[in-house]
């Protein structure tokens, strides 16, 4: 009954960036800036605001305190390579909108329109500190792998209101190696060289576009949405978020890239750190599980759970993830973390892959990302170190809206749990 | 997508029983009758390690039995478990290592394992033998026969503290066929890996699997009550099958010998008690449905594997003294599991029944002391009360239960085999990795010795970190 109470409670607390001051005090502070950790710091809320934070802060009259004594406060979690909000039951197509098998739209697919903000899989993953996620497209290869491009990834809130997406088509998304190989008729070269040729063809298309729109222009193979949408791609204004894994398909990616004049993020580069030197040279950030370390396919024969700590001990931007295209365990992403602190990555790095990294790669640092005065509070607090199972969140803000820490699966949890005698 | 693939797959097997040791074929009691049946035709030949005499000194042990031992020692010798508790004084002749500020657990068990029969590299569709996905009924099946000893999951298993495991066929068909038991040992033969003595066990299948691969087909069983026709006629066979070989040997095996059914040698088996079932099943309905099958029959289910919804039905889980083998992170992939919650396990055990965390997954598999641990936080979030020294037995003696093998591993008690994990940290803390880890008292793996690393011959002058 107490259990319920306090449900209750906190989804009476829930109003929106509310004209309230709230003080969390006597917590650990990661802040992801150069003003580094706060070992015990206070941190003030005012209208949904971060008015103040650090170790000498003065608590407001006025304020609502919660205690965080021995609690660490982040910023909210990014899950990157996500499909929340786009997927209730995975094998219930009509429950999904993350794959498009629809041979005139590839590229062009836009996964930030029609996502669904009452999606039960976003509280389930505020309760594990994740405030946003990217939630990026997949192939649907059920026909034959045929496109080439999976889509536009969308950087989007957890907040459950109707205006979810905090950047749409932050990135563009194409599968390399063994998957590109395939989809290009099945083998590397294929794809290396329908990459340059869709990249010409859409320079092509956007000095040309009277002429394409009057029949006059050169036959294109892409359809006029797909070629729109690749348009700030082949500029190098939209970032490509190639999915590769094998040591020489990073090189031969970063080469194209290097003479195509292309921003990319790698995604997966289980044998990045085998190549970390030529990734850090060449600036490129990458996202990678820290938990994939079986030789899986002939493309991760050197997949180990050092990947992370080498990739940042030789100065390249890492994004953590969880699997591919996660979205029920999405809430695995701080245990992921942790293990790559297990595996050598120092602590404060592995929160920053999560927090401040994916917030840069992705063009939303101005929002999201650190603890700052100012800025919409976007954090965690939790009762003990965040990476570990162990702690839990005892209180979470979205970009300046405090939710509540319920969701479905505690629901059907105190429906069925017995009561206290 | 590999994901829901990897679900689809993932199916309880069942465990059958060879009897322990090595059971020959009685002699024929008359000249010309027909030989009897072999039932270990495939005979273990596991040797154990070569067992030192060890005193872990100064660790936190958590024994799996309910205990959590301060500055603990425990002792092997002769592969045996040969004393634990507080400060005790270490005999002459032991090697002595220093566990101060680390834990010690048994060996992990893991009650649900495709490695070896679905192994890496894992995306090749020549190393996918989990699932004969040719009839709904290939109870005649061993999965023992699909097992590949190199697959370099084993490996990475045996680096995180897994010492055994049972490995099933996967969950297409209403009956997938025999799992086997394994000792995660490095081994170029699959008999080479056999738990000595491990009951076999059925996978049964219930759910959208079966009729999802059969209906799809145009076949029965396209539906959930086609899948309960399926399993009803399946063991209406089996007690005829039985009925007729138990009159031939009650006669002295004189006669004409019923022939020799494979498929319906295993289900007999079950309604005999020498193979255990191991049944694949999400929902609280259909496990009740299971349960009411067993009795139509006359066998017990021995398992419930994923079982997402174990907690709508604990006390009667608990009752039937019937294990629950489940997840806290895996949800929501399909119907069946939209309903699974974090506390299950916890629910699970605090109804007073045998809860387990298993993998059904060669990542996951690597790390069940941590989804244990994810349980365990799910369980203090709602005010349930188990300790750490109780959480422990989720991963160590009630898979050994399950499995059928609990007289043997599963606790740190003096005559217990010596599988043991010396772990850096506490194995509830992300941050803990098995150092060392022992089976039968000889040691196979220490992290400091590259010796005991990437045994798979997969893995030799491959990309990656071979010594």
């Amino acid at each position: 009954m107490t259990r319920r109470f306090a449900a209750l409670a906190a989804l009476l607390l829930a109003t929106p960036a509310s004209a309230e001051t709230i003080a969390i005090v006597d917590a650990r502070l990661m802040t992801m800036t150069g003003t580094g950790e706060v070992e015990r710091g206070t941190i003030v809320i005012r209208d949904g605001r971060i008015a103040a934070l650090g170790a000498d802060v003065a608590v407001p009259s006025d304020a609502r305190i919660i205690d965080g004594r021995g609690g660490v406060v982040t910023p909210g979690f990014i899950q990157t390579d996500s499909t929340l909000g786009a997927v209730e039951v995975s094998q219930v197509p009509a429950s999904a909108d993350r794959a498009t098998h629809s041979a005139a739209i590839s590229a062009g697919f836009d996964i930030s329109l029609g996502l669904n903000p009452d999606s039960i899989l976003l509280p389930v993953s505020r309760l594990a500190g994740i405030t946003h996620a990217v939630t990026t497209p997949l192939y649907d290869d059920r026909r034959g792998r045929a496109l080439q491009f999976a889509g536009q990834a969308a950087v989007i809130d957890l907040a459950q209101r109707p205006q979810m997406v905090t950047r749409a088509r932050a990135a563009m998304v194409l599968e390399m190696g063994e998957g590109g190989a395939e989809r290009a008729g099945g083998a590397r070269g294929s794809a290396i060289v329908q990459l340059r040729a869709t990249l010409a063809d859409v320079r092509h298309f956007a000095a040309h576009r009277a002429a394409y729109d009057r029949g006059e222009g050169r036959p294109q193979p892409l359809s006029r949405v797909d070629l729109e949408a690749l348009v700030p791609v082949a500029q190098g204004r939209m970032p490509l978020i190639v999915k590769v894994d094998r040591a020489s398909d990073i090189r031969e990616v970063i080469a194209l890239a290097r003479e195509e004049k292309l921003r990319i993020i790698l995604d997966g580069a289980e044998e990045g750190w085998r190549v970390a030197d030529a990734i850090s040279a060449a600036k490129v950030p990458v996202i990678l599980d820290p938990l994939a370390d079986l030789p899986r396919s002939f493309s991760e024969l050197g997949a180990t759970m050092e990947n992370a700590a080498r990739l940042h001990a030789a100065g390249v931007t890492i994004v953590i993830k969880t699997g591919s295209g996660v979205a029920h365990r999405a809430r695995e992403l701080r245990y992921g973390a942790g293990n790559a602190v297990a595996w050598g990555l120092p602590h404060d790095a592995a929160v920053a892959a999560i927090t401040v990294n994916p917030a840069r790669v992705f063009g939303v640092s101005d929002r999201i990302g650190t603890l700052e005065t100012g800025r919409a509070a976007d954090l965690v607090l939790w009762n003990g170190d965040p990476l570990e199972p162990l702690s839990q969140p005892q209180a979470l803000f979205v970009e300046g809206s405090e939710k509540p820490l319920t969701a479905r699966p505690l629901e059907l949890r105190d429906r069925y749990m017995p009561s206290p005698p | 997508m590999r994901h829901a693939a990897l679900v689809l797959l993932a199916a309880t097997a069942l465990a059958g029983c060879a009897a322990s040791g090595r059971p020959q074929p009685a002699s024929a009691p008359v000249a010309d009758a027909a030989p009897a049946i072999d039932r270990d035709p495939y005979p273990g030949t596991y040797h154990a390690p070569a067992a030192e005499r060890v005193a872990l000194v100064g660790a936190t042990v958590l024994t799996a039995t309910g205990e959590e031992i301060a500055n603990g020692t425990v002792l092997m010798e002769g592969g045996k478990i040969a004393a634990v508790g507080a400060s005790l004084a270490v005999p002459d002749g032991y090697r002595t290592v220093d566990a101060r500020g680390k834990w010690v657990t048994p060996g992990v068990i893991d009650a649900h394992s495709h490695l070896g029969a679905w192994a890496q590299p894992e995306s090749v569709d020549a190393h996918n033998d989990v699932n004969e996905m040719t009839d709904p009924n290939t109870a005649q099946v061993w999965v023992e026969h699909s097992v590949w000893p190199q697959d370099p999951g084993f490996d990475a298993a045996r680096e995180a503290g897994v010492t055994a495991m049972m490995i099933l066929p996967g969950s297409g068909n209403l009956f997938g066929g025999r799992s086997v038991t394994l000792k995660n040992v490095p081994s170029v033969t699959m008999q080479g890996m056999k738990f000595p003595g491990a009951p076999y066990g059925l996978k049964i299948a219930c759910g959208e699997n079966p009729k999802r691969v059969y209906g799809g087909k145009g076949r029965s069983p396209a539906t959930r009550m086609g899948n309960v026709a399926g399993y009803r006629k399946a063991w209406i066979d089996a007690q005829d099958y039985a009925r007729r070989r138990d009159k031939w040997e009650a006669a002295g095996r004189t006669g004409e010998a019923p022939k020799r059914d494979l498929q319906l040698e295993t289900l007999a088996g079950v309604l005999k008690g020498e193979i255990l079932v191991q049944n694949h099943c999400y929902r609280a309905d259909e496990m009740a449905n299971m349960i009411d099958i067993s009795r139509e029959f006359g066998f017990k289910i021995r398992t419930f594997h994923h079982a997402n919804e174990a907690y709508k039905i604990a006390p009667l889980l608990a009752k039937e003294d019937i294990c629950v083998a489940t997840w806290a992170n895996w949800w929501g992939y399909k119907m069946e599991v939209y309903d699974a919650i974090e506390e299950n396990a916890a629910l699970v055990h605090a109804a007073g029944g045998c809860a387990i965390i298993h993998s059904d997954d060669p990542v996951v598999i690597q790390r069940l002391n941590q989804e244990a641990a994810a349980a365990l936080s799910a369980a203090w979030r709602a005010g349930i009360r188990i300790s750490k020294a109780d959480a422990i037995r989720w991963f160590t003696a009630n898979p050994a239960k399950a499995l059928g093998i609990a007289d043997r591993v599963g606790t740190l008690e003096p005559g217990k085999n010596a599988d043991v994990v010396l772990w850096s940290h506490d194995p509830f803390s992300i941050y803990a990795r098995a150092e060392k880890v022992w089976i039968d008292g000889g040691i196979v793996f220490d992290r400091a010795d590259a010796r005991y690393r990437r045994h798979s011959d997969f893995l030799l002058g491959q990309p990656g970190e071979t010594p």
